[in-house]
């Protein structure tokens, strides 16, 4: 294992997806019935691509991230595949699962001060880390590839054997990147990493993120809300909407040319420099214990058709983008009469997330 | 030595000659203090442990009807300002007026009756709304407080208005609801009820949309903007968001440490900013546009430490374009060390480093930093370390502000030339608090470019 991790580009075809998730279904139980939270989600990732999953609070875009790295709480059910370098980690048990965690698979998470350890030395977290994962290395080779990385993200090797408390905010998440890639992992989750951090600090780290490809040759599953990191840093965007991708491709394609309306009114309602007016989209996401029939975003979709009522929407492929909308097809599935415009339901104005 | 801005009539003026008219409210040289805690032994010894100056030394006016944007990073002191404004922090120095009468220096007794007229919008709808009341109660409290109504009927159909006014209807379903059953944006759209129903003349709104989705953002500007056209009201709108307070603002006042640094009309700032701080944070606003990508030049740092702010102007460790005159200092060299030794591969910085002995020395703030060299080295080895560093990278603008370099035995001194603190001055349309608009000040560092010695 450690000849393998030493190598950033593993011996393996490079047109192969590094994570190749199919049809992945998580549930959650509540009092009022299983919660679909990742239902049916499927997307390949190639080595040195960043993906940008975006959507907003409660579309399942985390739990999608914990599902892949198998970090899902106790009582949730999770179905499908998730193939890292042809193993279905879903089918791995607890132990298997956490060898492959660190070496093979990494998480950057929000909040990088309840994940450091403040009474122990930025050196001791890792020491801990190399030592565990990568027992080979002595002492010294330890701290060189902790200050290889940390330079990489811009802590000078003087403030090594420092406590996280002396750091700044952004300076800690760098910290945390680096314990992340310490170990050089081929595929990483970044949960919401710049949420809690100011304007300049977080076009800093996402700087750091977008340069992960060309240092590392990392594929990178970049979770926000943020749809403007996602045009600035990501080589693909997938959109979430009520436990579905509802789109994913190329992102300049998609940010030019969106075809999916919800994507299309996403990109609306954010608010940016050029805004000129407001805009944004009626009604709130779905209940997910009773998600609407059909299309799950029909209830608020402005250009919905009768047959976007009845039948969940076929996955299609429209210029190099996979989109789930009647509106693009495919067009022999879609009953006689199914193309008439909905008539939609009133929605009040408080009616929101 | 810092020196205090020159404040008082000159800033004053130019942060309110924008518009004509009587001010609804008027900000004079406002500062907030916050005193840091100390040992018992040190108070009683009668050492202070000093002080963080969250809003330190702020001048404008509020006029009637306008939207006014707070705009910062963390730790800019936009919210503590924000506060004091409506005397929920006590000032420690300056005045702030209201229709003439001081909100400053008013016991909690006698701030009541203006309550009533400047009331406050928190970040977290969720924080703000008592779990156990339920929502009528909670937006007809104020009525309450203040003894304005007579009866329950009374109290009920105030807050049928409010909550009608802010889209809650039909106001049935949402009368019994408590917090826990809304939405963030209908809870944040109680609490907008809840702010109004006192028909108040000035909002401070902290936040109002950062914690809400994107699409409910939009809804509830909108809902803000009716309710300014019908209530007549005055917004101080805070936040950290450059592209919201472009949409949702008349002019805004960029803060950083404490201090505005640029203040201006919308149009004017986002169409031309002046502060190089205002610049960089409108580049670093990621856009909605994949054919641009990161941008490489993001200033390097972070914001500094309120509690031993830089020398001079606070934003010059981080700015580009800082020169002489800005405040360059002992903590500059010890950061521009660590820069270079980011650069540097293992044994190159275990080489470099090893010339230097301690560093601490240069936590020191002061114009004067002292290199001592480690056991078994010398000054000028240090002073050959420094070259290297200046060869490197000649545009670094940190050696600008370097008077003189000597070599005395083992050690080195670096002495800096005296930093000048910038006030508000006018450049164009808007004030900006930025020596690079200051004639007077770029000739004089024209004159000490001269004398300056760098024979490293």
């Amino acid at each position: 294992m450690t000849a393998l991790v030493d190598q950033p580009v593993r011996g393996r075809d490079r047109r192969d997806p590094v994570l190749s998730v199919r049809d992945l279904r998580v549930w959650y139980a509540t009092d009022r019935g299983p919660v679909r939270a990742v239902d049916g989600v499927s997307f390949d990732l190639y080595a040195g691509q960043t993906l940008g999953l975006v959507g907003e609070s409660g579309c399942g875009k985390s739990t999608l991230g914990r599902g892949v790295l198998g970090l899902l709480p106790p009582g949730a059910a999770v179905d499908g595949e998730v193939i890292f370098e042809g193993t279905n980690l879903v089918e791995l048990d607890r132990s298997a699962l956490q060898q492959l965690r660190g070496p093979q698979l990494g998480l950057i998470f929000q909040e990088p001060m309840t994940r450091l350890n403040p009474l122990m030395r930025v050196s001791e977290h890792f020491d801990e880390v190399l030592h565990i994962h990568e027992p080979a290395l002595d002492k010294a080779a330890r701290r060189e590839r902790a200050l290889q990385t940390l330079r990489g993200m811009g802590i000078p090797p003087s403030r090594y054997r420092s406590y996280p408390h002396e750091f700044s905010g952004g300076m800690r998440q760098r910290i945390m990147i680096a314990l992340a890639l310490v170990l050089r992992p081929s595929f990483v989750v970044a949960d919401e990493p710049t949420t809690a951090l100011d304007v300049l600090v977080e076009a800093q780290i996402v700087r750091i993120l977008a340069d992960l490809r060309r240092t590392y040759d990392t594929s990178l599953l970049f979770i926000t809300h943020n749809l403007g990191i996602v045009a600035e840093a990501c080589d693909r965007i997938a959109v979430m909407y009520a436990g579905r991708i509802v789109e994913q491709g190329d992102a300049r394609e998609v940010f030019e040319n969106p075809k999916h309306p919800y994507t299309r009114e996403l990109l609306r309602s954010t608010i940016s420099l050029q805004t000129t007016g407001l805009h944004y989209i009626q009604g709130a996401p779905p209940d997910l214990t009773a998600p609407p029939s059909g299309c799950r975003f029909h209830p608020r979709c402005p250009d919905a058709m009768q047959v976007c009522a009845d039948r969940f929407p076929v996955p299609v492929i429209d210029e190099g983008v996979q989109v789930e909308c009647w509106l693009h097809g495919p067009d022999e599935q879609i009953p006689a009469g199914g193309t008439a415009p909905l008539e939609r339901r009133e929605i009040d104005v408080a009616e929101e997330a | 030595m810092q020196k205090k801005p020159e404040t008082g009539s000159p800033d004053a003026a130019l942060a309110t000659a924008t518009r004509d008219g009587t001010p609804l409210m008027e900000v004079r040289d406002l500062e907030v203090h916050f005193a840091l805690r100390t040992g018992n032994v040190a108070r009683l010894l009668g050492r202070s442990g000093g002080s963080v100056k969250a809003v330190d030394g702020v001048t404008f006016d509020l006029m009637p009807g306008e939207v006014l944007g707070l705009v910062g990073e963390s730790g800019s002191g936009k919210s503590t300002l924000g506060r004091a404004l409506l005397g929920l922090v006590p000032a420690t120095a300056g005045t702030v007026s209201f229709r003439g009468e001081q909100v400053t220096g008013r016991s909690e007794r006698a701030m009541r009756p203006l309550r009533r007229k400047l009331q406050m919008v928190f970040q977290d709808p969720h924080a703000s709304l008592n779990p156990s009341m339920d929502i009528e109660t909670a937006v007809g409290h104020p009525l309450r407080i203040h003894g304005l109504t007579k009866g329950t009927t009374q109290t009920r159909a105030k807050v049928v208005t409010a909550l009608e006014r802010v889209g809650l209807s039909p106001t049935e379903r949402y009368l019994t609801k408590y917090p826990g059953d809304l939405s963030g944006g209908q809870k944040q759209r109680a609490v907008l009820a809840r702010a109004t129903i006192l028909d108040p003349e000035l909002l401070v709104a902290d936040e109002p949309v950062s914690m809400l989705d994107m699409s409910v953002r939009a809804k509830i500007l909108e809902l803000m903007l009716n309710l300014r056209r019908d209530l007549d009201l005055t917004y101080v709108y805070i936040t950290h968001d450059l592209a919201t307070a472009k949409f949702f603002c008349d002019r805004v006042a960029i803060m950083y440490l404490g201090r505005i640094v640029e203040i201006g009309t919308v149009e004017e700032i986002f169409s031309d900013p002046k502060h190089p701080y205002t610049k960089s944070l409108l580049k670093a606003i990621p856009q909605l546009d994949a054919s641009q990508r990161v941008p490489q030049d993001v200033p390097r740092g972070e914001i500094p430490d309120a509690a031993q702010p830089p020398l001079g102007c606070s934003f010059h460790p981080r700015c580009p374009a800082a020169f002489e005159v800005c405040g360059w200092e002992t903590r500059d060299l010890r950061t521009l060390l660590e820069e270079r030794w980011l650069t540097l591969d293992a044994d190159d910085y275990d080489r470099e480093q090893a010339v230097f002995g301690d560093l601490s020395g240069l936590d020191q703030t002061g114009y004067s930093a002292t290199l001592q060299s480690a056991r078994g080295h010398t000054g000028e080895e240090i002073k050959a370390e420094l070259h290297a560093i200046r060869e490197s990278d000649l545009d670094e603008p940190l050696w600008k502000g370097v008077r003189d370099v000597r070599v005395e035995g083992d050690v080195v001194r670096v002495e800096f030339f005296d930093g000048v603190d910038p006030g508000l001055l006018p450049a164009g349309g808007v004030a900006v608090a930025c020596h690079l608009y200051d004639d007077a000040l770029r000739r004089k560092a024209e004159q000490l470019e001269a004398t300056q010695d760098l024979e490293i």
